[in-house]
């Protein structure tokens, strides 16, 4: 395997990712935009996947709710040093958080799944069958 | 602490200082420098990185800590909104001398890297009775 290749996936993540930064889809539908955990919305085939980046943090901590197409994020992350430290630098943060987001369309609930796996969240959301766009063919 | 609201750090990108080989974006990951009696620890957040994925290395009194995120996790996916870069982890520190660079431990769960850098047994606490 050639080591740049992996890296060649990551790159074109990155540009991908780059050019929807301005993206306006979900734009005012999500409250608590710029608040944790940060989101990222990928679509995969017909369906939704919402990634959000949160280590640290424990499955139970994680509260997730559907209701209709609105889909809320809420827990709380807390770090412990230990007794009898001494801190020399300290840039991770704690505290509660709750986010929701509103998709511009049906997702089948009984189907959704999430995953919370090396510190990322992953909420897979099925799009509802009679939600799928058809082809129409030409008679 | 636990009782205020969580805000998002923005991730910053490592300085061209530390530039790599490879064309692809690294972050500089969240990190906690501590102290105990006989160990410094260093916590650093990389969410997504696995942990095959983290290398650790020490070269002329610098500690390196390198973690790639799992790519093929996205493979299929289309963004439709983002709010956050995805990238690589990067970040090195140079070591104070207290420490016993051939006594170092690494530790990944959650996405949160746990080094414990033992001190040298000269540096370590040592409780004085009082005769």
């Amino acid at each position: 395997m050639l080591y740049s290749d992996p890296f060649e996936t990551l790159m074109q993540l990155q540009q991908a990712l780059d050019s929807f930064r301005s993206s306006s889809w979900l734009s005012t539908s999500t409250s608590g935009a710029g608040g944790f955990p940060p989101l990222n919305v990928f679509s995969k085939g017909d369906d939704i996947v919402i990634v959000a980046e949160a280590p640290g943090l424990k499955k139970d901590q994680l509260d997730i709710q559907v209701k209709g197409r609105t889909i809320q994020i809420a827990g709380v992350k807390s770090l412990s040093y230990g007794d009898n430290v001494s801190l020399h630098r300290r840039e991770r943060t704690t505290g509660r958080f709750s986010r929701s987001l509103s998709l511009p369309v049906e997702i089948d609930a009984d189907k959704i799944k999430a995953e919370y796996r090396d510190g990322m969240l992953a909420v897979f959301l099925p799009r509802a069958e009679h939600d799928k766009p058809r082809s129409i063919k030409i008679a | 602490m636990a009782g205020q609201e969580l805000e998002v750090q923005q991730k910053k990108e490592v300085s061209s200082q530390q530039e790599k080989t490879i064309p692809a974006r690294f972050y500089v990951p969240a990190t906690d420098i501590f102290e105990t009696g006989d160990a410094l620890k260093i916590v650093m957040e990389m969410a997504g990185v696995p942990k095959d994925a983290v290398d650790v290395k020490i070269e002329n009194e610098v500690l390196s800590v390198e973690g790639r995120i799992e790519t093929t996790n996205y493979n299929g996916f289309e963004p439709l909104y983002t709010e956050y870069p995805i990238g690589h982890y990067a970040r090195s520190f140079s070591l104070p001398w207290q420490v016993d660079q051939q006594n170092i431990t690494a530790e990944l769960e959650d996405g949160v890297l746990t080094l414990t850098l033992n001190k040298k047994p000269e540096s370590k606490l040592r409780r004085i009775a009082i005769q």
